[in-house]
């Protein structure tokens, strides 16, 4: 197992009242691309798996991550300046090709946001490539709601809809689950490809709400999380089935995967 | 010929695969609204007469909160149908419709549907197979949001 490479954290940006934006910068290194991730040391406390949500290339990386633990605690409060270990990149990529020529729904929930920027960003970027693109985000409330200024500037290239489970006083947008913007999403179901990231439990009720629709599993896209400690397939702590999901995965196309959500973990 | 109704019930994916005989006598039933922001298009614990099918705008569904004022439960949007506390005593809403921006609808009035339900059974069970999974959706909807899954990493 490698060592970690240290990087230091150029930019902090606080996103929600438990997660933040970090900009990191080390040596340039070998690329990460979307769907990807890197373990990230706070150095004395320990290592965690957090999604690259922007950058990759030329030793520039940007994470956003929730405090959760001890140690997104210490990455949560780690200031510009400070330096962070990094490994990676680790595991398989959002397939953001498949898509071209496709109709396009990206259905994210809560910080499942994060591992999806990048193919929003990749899918815009490249807007003449695809169809209809849907942008469908779920939170707990308004204010859980990531990239706010990235919204409003998605919405001028694609359908941009958000709803959360719990209004504010001043919310005037959606109120329920994420589901139930399933069939209002514009896209032709012989012709789409789905990119699905969030709490498991949603993506596979948001995966059968498309298949519905008429979507095959095979053009569902999901990223999937379990306990990863090595990154490199070693220690089994992320096995689901037959599969290690930090070196078979995390992302995996839904047909693959769909009979071993619903295996009991041990 | 169909009337401008009719087209615009059959133009709605929630009732494909009603043939043009059923559609028009649920259009019997049926009238044109229309509703400006901030309306009420029903309150809570009035009657059930009628229930709606969205085409455009979106509709919230709300509970006054005594000390916490009206709570946005939950929002529908086109292509769906608004209401169905008219199917089954005591006919009275159990949550308020507001809209939330200008709504077009097809208004149906409930005792007339209730009664083709009961006097024309292949009316009726159409009806039901396409109201029930609609219930169905919002409980499941519902019931996962109870689960609060955005409490784990």
């Amino acid at each position: 197992m490698t060592a970690p490479v240290p990087y230091r954290v150029v930019d902090r940006r606080v996103e929600t009242a438990d997660t933040v934006t970090l900009e990191l910068v080390g040596e340039d290194g070998p690329a990460f691309a979307p769907g990807q991730f890197a373990m990230l040391t706070a150095y004395g406390i320990g290592e965690v798996p957090i999604s690259l949500s922007g950058g990759g290339r030329g030793g520039r990386l940007i994470h956003t991550l929730r405090n959760v633990g001890a140690v997104t605690a210490a990455l949560h409060g780690a200031a510009p300046g400070q330096m962070i270990g990094v490994r990676g990149p680790f595991g398989t990529t959002w397939d953001v090709d498949a898509a071209r020529g496709h109709d396009v729904v990206i259905v994210a929930g809560g910080i499942g946001l994060a591992p999806l920027r990048p193919v929003v960003e990749a899918v815009l970027a490249r807007r003449d490539e695809f169809g209809r693109v849907s942008v469908l985000v779920g939170a707990r409330t308004p204010g859980d709601l990531l990239y706010p200024a990235d919204l409003r500037r998605w919405r001028q290239r694609a359908d941009v809809r958000t709803i959360v489970d719990r209004p504010a006083d001043g919310w005037t947008g959606e109120v329920g689950l994420v589901t139930t913007l399933i069939p209002r999403a514009e896209a032709d179901p012989d012709n789409t490809v789905a990119y699905l990231c969030g709490p498991e439990v949603m993506m596979r009720f948001v995966a059968e709400a498309l298949i519905r629709r008429g979507l095959a599993g095979h053009d569902i896209h999901v990223s999937l999380e379990r306990d990863m400690r090595c990154g490199a397939g070693w220690c089994g702590h992320c096995q689901l089935g037959p599969l290690l999901l930090c070196r078979d995965g995390p992302v995996f196309r839904y047909d693959r995967v769909e009979p071993l959500l619903r295996v009991r973990e041990l | 010929m169909l009337s401008d109704l009719t087209i615009r019930v059959l133009a709605q994916p929630f009732f494909a695969g009603l043939t043009i005989g059923l559609v028009r006598e649920l259009c019997e039933c049926a009238t044109a609204e229309t509703f400006p922001a901030g309306a009420t298009i029903f309150a809570e614990g009035g009657p059930a007469d009628a229930f709606w099918l969205l085409e455009h705008g979106k509709v919230a569904l709300g509970l006054h909160v005594p000390g916490r004022g009206d709570q946005v439960i939950e929002t529908i949007g086109p292509g769906t149908v608004l209401g169905w506390s008219w199917l089954h005593p005591p006919y009275r809403w159990h949550f308020g419709a507001n809209a939330i921006e200008p709504v077009t609808a097809v208004r149906f009035d409930a005792a007339a549907v209730r009664l083709r339900c009961e006097t024309d059974p292949e009316f009726g069970y159409a009806m039901l197979s396409r109201l029930t999974p609609i219930i169905t959706e919002r409980l499941q909807a519902t019931r996962l949001r109870l689960l609060d899954l955005w409490g784990r990493p």
